[in-house]
């Protein structure tokens, strides 16, 4: 049986392989890093203790992991709040049914203000939608241009044009177009929601479009030719000639699409008040209290973490569609 | 079913009294038969109200966390917005159900000046709480020109005229005098401008006919506007010498040791109108039992505030401090909502009346303070022509709705939660507050004649005068 790479040096130093050899690897997959993070911690806090801001010390790491706690128990204490809300409710549903048989009893959701973990779920659900309906949108045309040079370069200006527009320049116009066009008296998704996707989808398709036609339009000749020989109809040839060997530059594409999508998504929702991370680190600025600055590099780290989370989850997405498996990725 | 007929038959009598509202002041006296009414159940249950970070939103956050909502049986989202502008858009968008408002904000609306909408308040918020707060660096320069009692404190109120030389210092240096405001039609523009041109100082005046809307046209102090919260690091930054806000965050600029608060509005004018909560007229008509139903919350919670002389305020400052809410540190909110209030850092004075939620009938829509909003909206030309007294009073009676406010009252009565005496005499109430002239200058308000009123300025437009 094989084990995972990342074992390997320990089950080795356990059987007795080459101890020294064991023990450098370890050294350079967990020590190094470790070393690493702290330094970082190290001058961090150091740092720290030296900014002095209106509001305070800038917060070293202590307060930073005593307000990540905080944040932890004040969701606690919020679910709390909610069951003990569902139950008032029930309460009154039950006697208004008494008083008033006609009465159809809904149950209406929890009031309550959403705390940092409901924020991180919501921009989390943001982001994979922008996400998902942008790379369905994005690879076809990629596809598409990539196949034919015409129409490549018919698209490339409009790309190219688009490309460098910051998110922050699409969210007034989104704005103002979706609460145009977006009316309904019980809309199924907020319209905050709405604007927060279009804005991140429209910053973030352009890599996976270009990405996903330089992979298809550089395809080896050799398969290209294969697929000729074979006189495979268009589709196949789509699906089992092009995608499979541009699936490398698609997933770069959609890489560094997803990571821009978690960075204009934060900015994007500081901006446009709609809920999730973003609106906790602006809400905290407003605040002014003296605990903000320890929640918002609470928020920070949060942010720092996912953005990598993401990443790894599209690379072991990559590591298994992708048919070449000793390519290194990184 | 005879729960149904209930209903209707309220619900068509409620018709009637917000028909008898409109018909005039004297109006107010139709209500007595129809007391008896019983409210029916809410026709919408899950509202969605707006509040900006200050600390006289509380009587929301009060509803919502002593349960007065949910005993209407209305579900509130309370959600804190970025600024006044995108508040203001939300209600008359109907993405809020209602709001924390500015009374500015409702009138502008329906006289059509910025957004172009019918709305109106049923209950007001407060009385008082707002200050001036200055930057070091122009407090010591005003320091010289303030008297001083025996212990070398400074006497207050302090006149906007200890200001004037630091302006003119200013001037000649070739820097402009800016001030901080929350919106342009607030409380805080108003009596930024009042305490300025009581002392003197022009702040500029508005000419929307010709697009002008900035309000600097011949300003000696340049007024802008700058999101509530946002103001100490504002003028941390150099941006503005000074401002007018609601607190916490005067106080914030003593605990932060930034700036020096000179003047609270309650020195300004002795218990002046502050917020008020502002929705759609619309909204009143399609869901009455609804809004009847917000405003006895509401009015339970004002209570709540100022029960047994303040002895709720510790605990609401508590709330209040919770960051969904105002969230700045406790200490800094109890400063202003426990009866104290510090000017120059360690110079704390009892301002008892600071914030007063429901004495002095503090919760009662007066059309007079309307009228006075208005009259100030005129004073500095954002109401360009000159208007009849007439008109002062019918829009007055537009925006300021005593008649749903009483309709709760009486509810509230009728249930034996409040007494009668907690609310103004509704038979003879005029919905006009007497005569006043606790101003810092000394000038008698009658809302009766607001032309009159305009006329006993020195700054201001006056009679059929044009920028």
């Amino acid at each position: 049986m094989k084990l995972p790479l990342f074992f390997e040096p320990y089950a080795n130093l356990a059987k007795g392989h080459n101890p020294k050899l064991q023990m450098s690897l370890i050294f350079k997959q967990l020590g190094l890093p470790l070393i690493g993070l702290l330094v970082f911690l190290m001058l961090w806090s150091g740092a720290a203790k030296n900014i002095e801001t209106s509001l305070g010390n800038f917060p070293g790491p202590v307060e930073v992991y005593q307000q990540f706690n905080n944040l932890l128990d004040e969701h606690q204490a919020e679910k709390e709040k909610a069951e003990a809300f569902y139950q008032r409710q029930e309460a009154r549903n039950a006697a208004r049914m008494e008083a008033d048989p006609d009465f159809v009893p809904t149950i209406r959701p929890y009031t309550g203000a959403p705390t940092f973990i409901d924020q991180i779920k919501t921009s989390l659900f943001t982001v994979f939608t922008a996400f998902l309906i942008g790379s369905l949108i994005a690879i076809p045309i990629g596809i598409l241009i990539g196949m034919s040079d015409g129409l490549y370069r018919a698209v490339n200006p409009v790309i190219q044009l688009f490309k460098p527009v910051s998110p922050l320049a699409w969210l007034p116009l989104v704005t103002l177009v979706v609460s145009a066009l977006y009316v309904s008296e019980s809309p199924m998704f907020q319209t905050a929601f709405i604007v927060s996707a279009i804005t991140v989808l429209l910053s973030s398709i352009w890599s996976t479009i270009i990405n996903t036609a330089v992979g298809v339009a550089t395809v080896s000749k050799d398969l290209l030719n294969v697929s000729k020989v074979l006189n495979l109809n268009p589709w196949t040839h789509v699906t089992k000639i092009l995608v499979p060997s541009a699936i490398p530059m698609i997933f770069t594409g959609l890489r560094i699409s997803l990571g821009i999508a978690w960075m204009v998504l934060i900015a994007a929702e500081m901006l446009s008040q709609s809920p999730g991370l973003g609106k906790f680190i602006w809400d905290q600025f407003q605040n002014g209290s003296s605990e903000s600055m320890s929640r918002i590099m609470v928020a920070v780290l949060v942010i720092g973490f996912i953005g990598f989370l993401l990443d790894r989850l599209m690379l072991v997405l990559q590591k298994f569609v992708s048919w070449d498996k000793s390519a290194v990725l990184r | 079913m005879s729960n149904q007929k209930n209903t209707n038959l309220s619900r068509r009598q409620l018709l009637k009294t917000a028909i008898a509202g409109a018909i005039g002041m004297s109006g107010a006296t139709g209500f007595i038969n129809l007391a008896q009414a019983k409210v029916g159940w809410p026709e919408k249950e899950e509202l969605k109200l707006g509040f900006i970070k200050l600390t006289d939103m509380a009587p929301l956050a009060i509803a919502y966390e002593k349960g007065f909502f949910e005993e209407e049986g209305l579900y509130v989202t309370l959600e804190a917005q970025a600024n006044w502008r995108v508040l203001v858009d939300g209600v008359v968008s109907g993405a809020l159900d209602g709001a924390h408002m500015l009374p500015g904000q409702a009138i502008a609306a329906t006289i059509g000046y910025g957004n172009n909408a019918e709305l109106m308040t049923p209950f007001s918020m407060d009385l008082n709480g707002n200050a001036i707060t200055v930057s070091n660096r122009i407090w010591e320069g005003m320091r010289p020109y303030v008297k001083l009692d025996a212990e070398g404190k400074p006497i207050h109120p302090i006149s906007a005229a200890a200001l004037k030389p630091v302006i003119e210092t200013l001037n000649k240096q070739g820097e402009a005098f800016k001030m901080g405001m929350v919106f342009p039609v607030s409380t805080h523009n108003y009596e930024l401008r009042y305490w300025l041109a009581a002392g003197g100082i022009h702040p500029g005046f508005y000419a929307p006919e010709r697009g002008d809307t900035a309000g600097m046209i011949n300003a000696q102090a340049q007024l802008s506007v700058t999101p509530p919260p946002q103001m100490p690091a504002t003028m941390d930054a150099g941006t503005i010498h000074g401002y007018c806000v609601g607190e916490p965050w005067n106080q914030q600029a003593v605990f932060r040791n930034i700036g020096v608060p000179v003047i609270s509005n309650n020195n300004i004018w002795r218990n002046n109108p502050e917020k008020v909560f502002g929705m759609r007229k619309d909204f009143y008509e399609q869901y009455p039992n609804t809004t009847i139903r917000l405003v006895k919350a509401l009015l339970k919670a004002a209570r709540w505030l100022d029960e047994n002389n303040n002895a709720n305020r510790k605990e609401a400052v508590k709330i209040l401090a919770r960051p969904i809410y105002v969230g700045a540190d406790e200490a800094v909110i109890a400063n202003s909502m426990t009866g104290t209030f510090e000017y120059e850092k360690g110079d704390q004075r009892a301002e008892p009346d600071f914030n007063i939620f429901f004495r002095n009938h503090a919760t009662y829509p007066f059309y007079s303070d309307a009228v006075w909003f208005l009259t100030q909206m005129r004073r500095w030309g954002q109401i360009s022509e000159q208007k009849s007294d007439e008109w002062y009073h019918q829009v007055a009676q537009q925006v300021y709705r005593p008649d749903i406010y009483q309709l709760a009252a009486k509810e509230l009565i009728r249930e034996g939660k409040f007494k009668p005496s907690e609310f103004p005499d509704f038979l003879t109430e005029t919905g006009f507050k007497p005569a006043t002239n606790e101003f810092i200058d000394g000038i008698t308000y009658d809302g009766l004649k607001p032309n009159d009123y305009l006329k006993q300025f020195e700054i201001g437009l006056k009679g059929a005068d044009k920028v």
